[in-house]
């Protein structure tokens, strides 16, 4: 083959009317895989048929955090080489039936596992499900480009810290010439508002006036998170109780299309303060 | 612009931690995005004022090259200050 079909899995994932969203960050732990379990348990929730595929095979994490790590029999990496079908490598979640894993195989994987390998990945994934979300590892190099190759859309995740915001920047633009990812949304996480109130800490507002994209979506810092980690159940299972488990429902309805507000943190204390913080945060010009 | 900005501006409150880091990123990310070193960035600086020169007498010590961002596109700024127009002599 003399140059591979970039755009193959995109015809698929259209005709299946199926979307496959990265999720990416260039900077490592800032709550991409944490992220990806919750988003697709949320969107699982919202009876939507939902893949979450781990990409990040060097340090694979997801089926961790769904609690999926003793069912994996088969993995991707079967799946491509013939060595299994795709429906023996899927893990389904205990409790959200209609969410499932792609488990990652193992780190030999690195040495050979190419875009290509992806996008045939994705297609056949395209058939069975409405949502493929894509767990990508840290950094930009292959295992980055190998995981964006399978999508059309990418979920940037950033933390308001100045060096997460600089590796996020250039992911953006790495996304934007890789040719056929279309959306870019960028997705807040890990914000304490507190620190945000004593200037403390980059705002959304900052963050979002130096990278210029379309805001997806705010989570803050919860400690219910790494709870949840501990437990392998995903916040998003449960009620939304804590901060970070309401923001993930919310995130999930927006992905989907719903045009649901998205809070200002900053601006939730009610009584004097709340109000003198509103006041304050009046636009003027 | 918020009347929290406003206020902070007025009061000079300005060097919060989370001002700095805004305006480090600024500086940082216009030369991430235009792949520029501040070295080509000076030699630029020169060349231009060598253009320039021919036609004005410029202040080199007070001139800048700078980038700057806004939303996602880059710009180049030159800021050389005149001395005085040179008179062509053809
Ligand atoms: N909203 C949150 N509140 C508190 N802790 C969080 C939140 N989101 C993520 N974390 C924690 O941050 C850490 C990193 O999260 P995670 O592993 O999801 O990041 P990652 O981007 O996938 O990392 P890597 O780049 O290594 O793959 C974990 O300990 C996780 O529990
Ligand atoms: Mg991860």
């Amino acid at each position: 083959m003399s140059s591979p079909n970039l755009g193959s899995h995109i015809d698929a994932l259209k005709a299946n009317n199926c979307r496959s969203i990265v999720l990416c960050s260039g900077k490592g732990g800032v709550g991409k895989t944490t992220l990806t379990a919750n988003l697709g348990v949320a969107l699982a929730k919202l009876n939507k048929k939902t893949c979450v595929v781990d990409a990040d095979y060097g340090l694979r994490n997801l089926d961790l955090l769904l609690g999926l790590e003793s069912r994996i029999v088969f993995t991707a990496q079967e799946v491509i080489s013939g060595g299994c079908r795709l429906e023996q490598a899927l893990v389904r979640h205990k409790h959200e039936t209609n969410l499932m894993l792609m488990p990652a195989g193992n780190p030999r994987m690195l040495d050979w596992f190419s875009s290509e390998h992806m996008r045939t990945l994705i297609t056949l994934l395209s058939e069975s499900f409405d949502f493929i979300l894509i767990d990508a590892p840290a950094g930009v190099e292959d295992g980055f480009k190998n995981a964006v190759a399978g999508a059309s859309e990418a979920i940037l995740v950033v933390n308001p810290e100045i060096s997460s915001v600089r590796d996020a920047d250039r992911v953006a633009g790495l996304l934007a010439s890789q040719g056929t990812i279309d959306t870019i949304q960028l997705l807040v996480n890990r914000v304490r508002p507190r620190m945000v109130e004593k200037l403390d800490m980059l705002s959304i507002e900052d963050v979002l006036d130096i990278l210029a994209i379309p805001l997806l979506g705010v989570v803050q810092e919860d400690e219910q998170v790494i709870i949840a980690a501990n437990l392998g159940e995903p916040l998003a299972l449960g009620k939304p109780k804590s901060p970070a488990a309401f923001a993930y429902g919310n995130i999930a309805r927006r992905i989907q299309g719903e045009d649901i507000p998205i809070p200002d943190i900053n601006a939730k204390h009610g009584g004097f303060v709340g109000r003198l913080g509103e006041f304050l945060s009046t636009k003027i010009i | 612009m918020t009347i929290r900005e406003l206020l902070d501006r007025l009061s000079g409150n300005r060097n919060t931690s989370a001002n700095s880091a805004c305006s480090r990123l600024r500086v940082v990310l216009a030369h991430d995005r235009s792949d520029l070193s501040p070295a080509l960035l000076d030699q630029m600086r020169l060349e231009i004022m060598e253009v320039v020169s021919k036609y004005l007498e410029l202040d080199y010590i007070g001139s800048e090259l700078t980038l700057e961002t806004e939303e996602r596109s880059t710009a180049l700024v030159a800021n050389l200050p005149i001395r005085c127009v040179r008179k062509l002599s053809r």
